[in-house]
């Protein structure tokens, strides 16, 4: 068995979900797709092999999230959380990305050919997350690992107490967030931001973005700094 | 959580069918806000000196079985008014041809606990506690008919499930306001409008930002400029979606903590919390599909 077409107005997503979580994985299904997902929540969650899936649509809420090892594109937009929690694989926004795209990502790629609204990569953990478009305030806070490309531009607080995620930034960025600094790009960030941008089909000089990182200046606590960060 | 709905047609010949695309939308979100609904739709004004009156009886004794024709019959006996009624069970539209305010003075006297959900020339509203579905079949929405509504299904939070409590929200005439999220600082907007003489009727968070809002569009501000004066003053989550006669305004807190889409073709603009109520819209996989961002103002024009 190659291909299986599912279209959601004929079959519940959670008879879906639940094939691509128990049966699928022993049949060989190397590619799903699934038609009029009409903004349901929490398509192709919680995925644990590599299988295709191609979400012909808009999606709800947390499309892709916890995957492992499956490779799922959404033609359309993204609701809240869209790979949410990623461990390994791909997941591909080809719209814009609603709020906490990526949020708490361990591994794996996602990538919004549109924008991303606010708090993208919140608490990334690992994993790359590659915008197209320009993302919201508070995107990579509290990020711990992992890298962010962002093509456009960036909100307010970008990388606000940041930890050792990296972030590269084409555009303009509203403001920076406690502890995140602009940092000279080195001969690794400029092949990084190549090689991120290559995963992700997109066309840009690396030369052209900005290194956004942490000053380490919140790893300790500071007694003297009077609550002034 | 709640879900808020809105549709304005550009298209005159969708006029006739406003109520019958906005049903599924409001049904849509009945997982975002199961416990009561409400709408608000504006249609073509009535004449310079008239006035209609959107009443609710679910709150007096007699409930649906309100005698709406003795109402009129008593505001002809005792104000010498001519009113018109329609009534629908626990919901009538009241018409009159004379300034409102001795009207509903009146009502207030005689009928404490006949509810007055709005008054104006274009706006007429209906809500209660029950099911998207439910709310909707009781008042037939999908024959409703009108440029464009105002819609909300409540998950309530912050007061009590009452039909008082349900959005949405109007002050003074013609102006209505559906939200979803919380405000922080409701009480404080509230002791600063009821020195002025702004009676508030609950206790409901939404309640403070709609008086407030419409508070600045009486004192002369534009839509824009009321709120612009809301993002300064109102504190908290929202996103907030306002209905005037010829308006739909949106707007999100800087957090943009509470969602919103935008679907936009030729024939018409859609609003909703989420995708899922506007997927069965006509030529929705050809409409500009967008997030509005936070902090920003969207108006759209009937």
């Amino acid at each position: 068995m190659d291909g299986l077409n599912f279209d959601l107005t004929e079959i519940p997503l959670r008879t879906v979900n639940d094939f691509l979580h128990k049966e699928a994985p022993g049949q060989g299904v190397k590619k799903v797709t699934i038609a009029n997902p009409d903004g349901a929540h929490n398509i192709a969650v919680g995925l644990d092999f590599a299988v295709e899936v191609e979400v012909i649509g808009h999606a709800g809420y947390y499309a892709g999230g916890m995957n492992k090892a499956a490779s799922i594109t959404v033609t359309g937009s993204a609701g809240t959380g869209v790979a949410e929690n990623m461990m390994s694989g791909r997941v591909h926004v080809k719209g814009f990305a609603s709020n906490g795209a990526g949020a708490s990502m361990h591994g794996g790629l996602l990538v919004i050919d549109g924008d991303a609204g606010l708090r993208c990569g919140i608490s990334l953990k690992g994993g790359d997350i590659v915008v197209g478009g320009s993302v919201g305030s508070f995107s990579a806070f509290m990020a711990q690992a992992g890298r962010m490309v962002i093509c456009g531009d960036a909100g307010d607080a970008l990388g606000d107490s940041l930890y050792e995620a990296v972030l590269y930034v084409k555009g303009k960025i509203k403001s920076l967030g406690a502890d995140a600094q602009i940092e000279p790009m080195g001969e690794a960030d400029l092949k990084t931001v190549k090689d991120l941008l290559a995963a992700a089909g997109m066309n840009h000089d690396p030369k052209d973005f900005k290194r956004v990182a942490s000053a380490r200046s919140l790893y300790h606590w500071n007694a003297d700094a009077n609550q002034e960060y | 959580m709640c879900g808020i709905v809105g549709l304005l047609v550009k298209n005159p010949a969708l006029k006739s069918r406003l109520g019958e695309l906005m049903v599924p939308m409001l049904i849509g979100m009945t997982e975002r806000g199961p416990d009561s609904a409400g709408l608000a739709v504006f249609t073509d004004p009535l004449a310079e000196g008239e006035r209609k009156i959107s009443l609710y009886s679910g709150l007096t004794e007699e409930g649906e079985d309100f005698n709406w024709l003795g109402l009129a019959h008593e505001l002809k006996q005792h104000l010498g008014v001519e009113a018109r009624i329609a009534p629908q069970g626990n919901h009538a539209i009241l018409t009159v041809g004379i300034a409102p305010e001795p009207v509903k003075r009146w009502i207030k006297e005689h009928h404490p606990k006949l509810h007055i959900l709005s008054t104006g020339r274009a706006i007429d509203l209906y809500k209660d506690i029950g099911t998207p579905t439910e709310v909707s079949n009781r008042y037939d929405f999908k024959h409703l008919t009108g440029t464009h509504l105002v819609g909300h299904t409540r998950m309530a939070t912050e007061s009590a499930v009452t039909p008082d409590r349900a959005h949405p929200f109007t002050a003074g005439e013609d102006f209505c306001l559906v939200h979803n999220g919380s405000l922080s600082n409701p009480y404080g907007v509230r002791r600063m409008l009821e020195p002025r003489g702004i009676k508030f009727e609950t206790d409901n968070d939404t309640e403070a930002a709609c008086r407030f809002l419409e508070w600045r569009l009486r004192e002369g501000d534009d839509l824009e400029t009321a709120l612009q004066k809301g993002f300064e003053e109102l504190d908290g989550f929202y996103t907030f979606l306002m209905g005037t006669p010829d308006k739909l305004a949106l707007i999100r807190d800087p957090f943009a903590c509470k969602p919103a889409v935008v679907a936009e073709t030729d024939d018409y603009v859609a609003i909703a919390s989420e995708f899922r109520s506007l997927a069965h819209l006509p030529d929705i996989k050809n409409a500009k599909v967008f997030e509005p961002a936070p902090e920003e103002m969207y108006v759209w024009t009937a």
